[in-house]
């Protein structure tokens, strides 16, 4: 393969790795301060792009981003609401077939609202044919918009989790939540704060990214799936692990279409999936014993 | 004659703890043997690595002469080792009855498809399974909680029905896990009275213990672990004198 | 156990009844969305039995009935007419393995006869779930629900993008599954009763066998498995065989509800294998009782009849999805089993009392 293919698949396979990063992410912060996976978490990916581009007809691009951001935040402080604080302490099975259902609500609502088209953000600069040129390969100026958000968005995260009260706390829920509520550690709000920060960050990168992968109604379930893959791969909880674990599984993705039919490409990430879950259920980076005892009891 | 259970330098780490380290000793046919020690002295783990809940990483478990380590529960299960559990593990949403007829399990043979053909041989061999549960019940004192759901029964009851339901199979080695924790004074004197009881019907008993009285009231002969080492191995009257025994229980609470 | 064949009468009743009723109130054009939804029935009697008693979630169970009614489909429409005179080929049709039937344009063709698919789909679905299995079944909780996920998804991706299996259009043409007695599972309106009586017939016999298996010593260690595993594996049951069994039994039930329904329908396609299938199929038995066969049965034959029928219109996901987290909020037994007053109670108190009251 000439080098100028490679560096296109490793180019596609990082913006697509963005989101993938982040959606694991996300699935981080809410396991690790509440032992739930939130199967919805692909879905605020898909709420971020689709509100976006309807608030972009209406006020300029930045507003209209982080308005979508804004509302996702409180559909996901909403679903924590009404759904998880609720039950108090449900079993892990109540929890996923939850999850799994308030995603499909979220889809069904949205098939409601914008319907079956497909949407996309106005590139952040320029159009889709400007191109910048590095060291020969023609790479398109949002796709540096991403790969910064993406930084941008772990670094953030980095400094809350380590410097602020706020952040250190919700470590500390991770950790221990009987001990952190008994040092007075606001545990139900932290939970709500949780679910609207991976909502958050989620719905930022969905916009980041629509231009070039465009949004639709229905994208949330498969990016749940990926999602899920990445946070595994590099280790349920831990998040810098994640951002390289959603690298590796995009470009993965990116060089299957040079191999198989792109029919297949979706299921590249199952495989990817069940290899881990099969083999060394704590990913890359995690914890084998921990894992094991997690995934297998 | 061989012992009915050998523990042979049986070593477990979990990282870099030693759980139980080189520990060895036996269990003759008929007798009660109790592990006592304090917190944390590897009891638990001793009694996991028997009964095949965990694999040691060094020395043999022998069950009537045959190495049983590394064996998963339910095969050691099947041999005639019966355990019960320190923090009480019935099984939810199934009767009184129900539970102790899991517990024949091992002594039963109806797979899936007989069981959903529902040949007669099977209407037998249910009918003798519901009996000796019924029976075991009865042993325990409680037959007239059969049909009461399981988890819904006091805490002195569950340890009742949790004890049928290891007796049913019939063991030929009982593993009891600290089976006086959370019962009153009465229902320990019960519970002495029925490990007494046990042993005459030739049923052999390793019971882990905190409750010196129950100890020294029933035991044949003790073990003291402590740090995951063995430091005494005797009868009762003797344990109690051991300076080992005494230099690591003092300053703790006779929980008689 | 006589409440549990007296139950099944009920139940047996129940379906003479309803197509009695069809014809009364000339609405016999209900019979052919009611026999769908007892082979979609077949596949959610089976997941009850693996949810509920052995207490394992399987968010992938559309692929065993997509496996089951994409090999038979594909086998009985081959055409190897043109292979007649190949030894292998004349062998198997001399053994009976092969059948003639009518194509579409006035000549014959030779494809796999039902039977022989049938039987060679449910060995499919049997191996695949032995596979699938043995290795998934180690996994507990979200590890287990993401991981059968992906063993659906994966499934789709394969008949959707596979060509041979005629990729989004899914395999038509499938002939009809010959009975004895002249009766066949596909055909026109005029075998409608028949089939109606097949396929809730199909229905009744899986309910009496699993009705049987549960009140087993298996069924009893399957409860146990769910209840509280260590102990039931000190008790002697070899708890990774059970689960791997149940879930193979539910996987070959499945499948016979995929094979019977292509040929009813004369076609399958992708969307059978699709993850809003198999949320369906969990929305279903969380609806009806997790462990309550009857339960299931009825939700199933009532949800899935409304949806065929299109009473939920463009809401149809929606409608499953709703079903699911007002299940789970309110009743996680299911709706058939629900305390009122209890589940009214423990609302009230989690209301006033916030997050002591657990």
């Amino acid at each position: 393969m000439q080098t100028g293919l490679l560096l296109q698949y490793l180019v596609a396979g990082l913006t697509y790795g963005t989101i993938y990063a982040v959606v694991g992410v996300g699935f981080n912060i809410i396991y690790n301060t509440t032992g739930i996976i939130n199967f919805a978490q692909g879905e605020f990916v898909m709420l971020g792009g689709m509100t976006a581009v309807t608030l972009s007809a209406l006020v300029p691009l930045p507003v209209a981003i982080a308005g979508a951001v804004l509302l996702t935040m409180a559909v996901g402080a909403l679903v924590e609401l009404t759904c998880i604080r609720w039950l108090g302490r449900p079993t892990v099975l109540r929890m996923v077939i939850i999850t799994i259902g308030v995603s499909i609500l979220i889809r069904e609502v949205a098939l409601v609202l914008w319907g079956e088209s497909v949407r996309a953000l106005p590139y952040f600069t320029g159009n889709e044919i400007s191109s910048l040129s590095l060291g020969g390969v023609h790479v398109s100026p949002q796709v540096l918009w991403s790969l910064a958000t993406c930084v941008a968005i772990v670094a953030f995260l980095r400094v809350f989790f380590q410097h602020t009260s706020v952040g250190r706390q919700m470590r500390a829920c991770a950790s221990n939540r009987d001990a952190a509520a008994l040092c007075g550690v606001p545990v139900r709000n932290l939970v709500t704060l949780s679910f609207a920060l991976s909502a958050g960050i989620g719905a930022l990168a969905g916009c980041v990214v629509s231009p070039i992968t465009y949004t639709s109604y229905g994208v949330g379930a498969g990016l749940a799936m990926k999602g899920f893959t990445v946070a595994i791969l590099g280790g349920l909880g831990n998040s810098t692990g994640a951002v390289a674990a959603g690298f590796v599984v995009g470009i993965l993705e990116a060089f299957s279409v040079s191999l198989l039919p792109a029919a297949y490409k979706d299921a590249i990430s199952v495989a990817i999936l069940l290899a881990i879950l099969f083999v060394r259920p704590s990913g890359l980076f995690g914890s084998a014993e921990v894992a094991r005892l997690e995934a297998r009891g | 004659m061989t012992p009915l259970l050998e523990v042979r330098g049986v070593s477990k780490r979990f990282g870099g703890v030693h759980a139980v380290k080189d520990v060895s000793f036996e269990v003759r046919k008929g007798t009660v043997k109790a592990l006592i020690g304090p917190n944390g002295a590897g009891k638990t783990t001793l009694f996991n690595l028997v009964s095949g809940v965990a694999a040691p990483d060094a020395g043999e478990v022998r069950f009537r002469g045959e190495p049983i380590q590394g064996l998963p529960p339910h095969r050691v299960a099947a041999l005639g080792l019966s355990r019960t559990f320190q923090h009480i593990r019935l099984f939810a949403g199934m009767t009184a009855l129900e539970n102790v007829m899991v517990g024949r399990h091992s002594r039963s043979r109806a797979g899936f498809l007989a069981g959903m053909l529902h040949l007669p041989w099977t209407w037998r061999e249910e009918r003798d399974v519901e009996a000796r549960a019924r029976e075991a019940l009865d042993f325990l004192g409680i037959p007239e909680l059969a049909d009461a759901e399981a988890t819904s029964l006091s805490y002195g009851q569950q340890r009742a029905v949790e004890l049928a339901r290891a007796l049913v199979s019939e063991p030929e080695l009982l593993l009891l896990d600290e089976p006086a924790a959370g019962l009153n004074m009465r229902e320990t004197v019960e519970l002495a009275k029925l490990v007494a009881r046990l042993r005459e019907r030739g049923v052999t008993v390793l019971v882990v213990e905190h409750d010196m009285g129950l100890v020294m009231n029933v035991s044949d002969e003790v073990v003291v672990l402590s740090y995951g080492e063995k430091i005494a191995d005797a009868e009762p009257r003797a344990v109690q004198k051991h300076p080992e025994v005494i230099r690591v229980y003092l300053g703790e609470e006779d929980a008689a | 156990m006589t409440s549990r064949y007296a139950r099944i009468a009920a139940f047996v009743a129940i379906v003479v009844a309803v197509q009695l009723a069809t014809r009364a109130a000339g609405k016999e054009f209900f019979l052919t969305q009611l026999t769908m939804s007892a082979y979609y029935t077949l596949v959610a009697v089976g997941l009850s039995l693996l949810m509920g008693y052995a207490g394992q979630i399987s968010l992938g169970h559309a692929a065993f009935f997509a496996i089951g009614g994409y090999a038979t489909g594909a086998l009985t429409t081959l055409d190897l007419s043109a292979r007649r005179g190949a030894p292998l080929v004349a062998l198997l049709a001399r053994a009976r393995v092969l059948a003639v039937r009518p194509d579409p344009y006035g000549g014959e063709a030779l494809g796999v006869h039902p039977w022989a698919a049938c039987a060679a789909a449910l060995l499919l679905a049997f191996v695949v779930a032995l596979a699938i299995g043995v290795p998934v079944l180690k996994l507990k909780g979200h590890y287990l629900a993401m991981a059968t996920l992906g063993f659906g998804t994966i499934v789709y991706s394969v008949v959707l993008g596979t060509s041979a299996l005629g990729a989004a259009d899914g395999v038509g043409g499938v002939p009809p599954f010959p009975l004895p007695g002249g009766l066949a599972v596909g055909g026109g309106r005029a075998d409608r009763v028949a089939n109606y009586y097949v396929a809730w017939g199909l229905v009744a016999l899986a309910l009496l066998l699993l009705s049987n298996l549960v009140g087993s010593r298996v069924g009893r260690a399957l409860r146990a498995i769910h209840g509280a595993e260590d102990a039931a594996a000190a008790m002697g049951v070899d708890v990774a065989r059970y689960k791997l069994a149940t879930f193979v039994l539910s996987a070959v039930l499945a499948a016979i509800g995929g094979v019977f329904l292509t040929h009813y329908n004369a076609g399958i396609g992708p969307g059978e294998a699709g993850v809003m299938k198999s949320v369906r199929y969990v929305a279903i038995v969380a609806v009806g009782g997790m462990g309550s066969l009857l339960g299931t049965v009825a939700t199933s034959a009532v949800l899935s009849f409304l949806s065929l029928r299109g009473y939920f219109g463009t809401l149809d996901d929606a409608v499953f999805g709703a079903v699911l987290v007002l299940v789970m909020l309110f009743s996680p037994e299911g709706i058939l089993r629900l305390d009122a007053r209890g589940a009214l109670a423990a609302a009230v108190a989690r209301l006033r009392g916030g997050e002591g009251a657990r």
